[in-house]
């Protein structure tokens, strides 16, 4: 196990995040987060850009299990499932989509189903605290933290304070 | 994302038989499955694409509208392609045993089925006979579990928790395969149940049962927090257990009266169809009290969950 960010690392990189939000999104924006990282990431996200700039930015849980494509398959994960969290209807909102980290793209497309199953936005962008490559879906981030290279046998795994955890990304 | 869900409970079971074996863990997990199908924000129906491609048949060997509409209805909401399948349209009306009509229909490419039977066990030959989920939709006098997980559910959703609640069952509880279901599932998640009714329509082996029994609802309309009200069965008895329906009524019947000396936040159930004016009173059955109509809508988040469940347990069966 090394570790690829330590807290100050993750902090400066939700930071980064944050102001390129500021600096593209419209005054009021809803931030999505995949669960269960991404909730988090959301949520912190949400603080800062309004303390910051005053803007509204509503945040949300997004469980992605049910648009998964994989649940009911002999190779799937089996996952509990959640209830999503969504803040405020989706029509014609600025939304934003955080996770922790983007690797093959398949989550970031079963969530785009899940939102479009509770309303039409006007946009969606995604943000994401490490990019770790990989992808086998054309998806792509608006907003990346820290962008690495790591093998496709190897995980990135984030913990996070709010799950009794550290703030640190790892690789395993 | 690559980060593991915060429950790591793992459902196992590939088919829905009955709720006396299953674990309060078990029950809970239904529940929470359920909670993500209720909808968010208006009456907007959600559609999920979790049983895309599947084919999931409703086979139906007793009358049922409710129940029928309500399985292909959560089947529908998973994206699952429905078939009908009843005695009558059957080769079962030729002779053919239900387990080897279960077969054909699974040659054909069906991935779960849904029964109703008027035999105790139909559901449980038939997970032991072929390799696709079974779900049980009531069979005799013995179990309809989804029915309780609705009922249960429905509380639930008042209530936070069933634990330390007080709940009447009333009624014709020895045909009544609800009452079965929700005795196991209500006493597991911590209720305390007390059956109610004439001594001629409980069961047998009732003192076997996990319940109070008592043959006064007046004796217990003042402490409990639920009552669920049965249909009496008559298609289901030989001989009348009553004098009349009149005197079942005078006795037994929810009515205006009794629910004014109830709890004033006491939650009306029942599992339908109603007969107003026999067990309920129509008052009653539509005052604000009542959930009947929210037991009907968690049908099908219920329903939903199990399917969604049973799949999982199947594909990782398969694994």
């Amino acid at each position: 196990m090394t570790q690829l960010l330590d807290k100050k690392q993750i902090d400066q990189a939700i930071s980064r995040l944050a102001d390129m939000i500021i600096e593209s999104s419209g005054d009021e924006v809803v931030i999505l987060g995949i669960r269960d990282r991404g909730e988090i990431l959301s949520e912190r996200l949400s603080k800062i850009i309004t303390s910051r700039a005053g803007k509204t930015a509503l945040s949300g849980a997004l469980d992605i299990t049910l648009y998964r494509d994989d649940i009911t398959e002999p190779s799937g994960a089996m996952r509990a499932v959640q209830p999503s969290y969504i803040p405020c209807p989706l029509n014609d909102k600025e939304i934003i989509l955080a996770d922790d980290v983007l690797h093959t793209g398949r989550s970031c497309r079963a969530a785009l189903d899940a939102i479009v199953a509770y309303g039409r936005p006007r946009l969606i962008k995604l943000a994401v605290l490490i990019d770790r490559g990989g992808r086998e879906y054309p998806i792509q981030a608006d907003y990346t933290g820290v962008k690495l290279e790591v093998r496709d046998d190897q995980k990135v795994r984030v913990t996070l304070e709010e799950y009794g955890d550290i703030d640190q990304a790892v690789l395993e | 994302m690559e980060s593991e869900s915060k429950s790591d409970f793992v459902w196992t079971r590939k088919h829905l038989i009955g709720l006396k074996d299953l674990s309060r863990r078990e029950l809970e997990h239904i529940f929470s499955t359920a909670d993500a199908f209720r909808p968010v924000g208006g009456n907007r129906v959600m559609k999920f694409p979790t049983l895309r491609g599947r084919l999931v048949v409703n086979m139906f060997f007793e009358d049922s509208t409710r129940t029928r509409n309500s399985f292909a209805l959560a089947a529908k909401r998973l994206s699952a392609d429905t078939l009908d399948f009843t005695k009558k349209a059957s080769a079962v009306s030729k002779g053919e045993t239900l387990v080897d009509t279960a077969r054909n229909i699974v040659s054909m490419g069906v991935d779960m089925i849904v029964i109703r039977h008027n035999a105790g066990g139909a559901p449980l030959l038939l997970s032991r006979a072929v390799d696709v989920p079974i779900i049980n939709a009531g069979d005799g006098f013995n179990e309809h579990p989804t029915q309780a997980l609705l009922d249960t559910y429905t509380i639930r959703a008042h209530r936070g928790s069933l634990d330390g609640l007080k709940i009447a069952i009333v009624g014709d509880i020895a045909h009544s395969r609800v009452a079965r279901s929700d005795i196991y599932a209500m006493t597991k998640l911590g209720a305390e149940v007390t059956l109610v009714g004439p001594p001629t329509l409980m069961p047998p082996k009732v003192s076997q049962l996990p319940v109070k029994v008592s043959t006064s609802l007046d004796d217990v309309i003042e402490e409990v927090d639920v009552i669920n009200m049965l249909r009496i069965q008559f298609e289901r008895m030989g001989s009348n257990p009553f004098p009349s329906v009149r005197e079942y009524s005078r006795f037994f019947a929810l009515t205006v009266d009794r629910l004014k000396r109830a709890k004033p936040d006491i939650l009306v159930m029942h599992p339908g169809p109603l007969n107003r004016g026999v067990e309920i009173e129509s008052e009653v059955a539509d005052s604000p009290n009542s959930v009947i109509l929210e037991q009907v809508a968690h049908g099908i988040t219920t329903r939903m969950a199990v399917m969604l469940l049973v799949s999982q347990a199947a594909a990782m069966e398969k694994n």
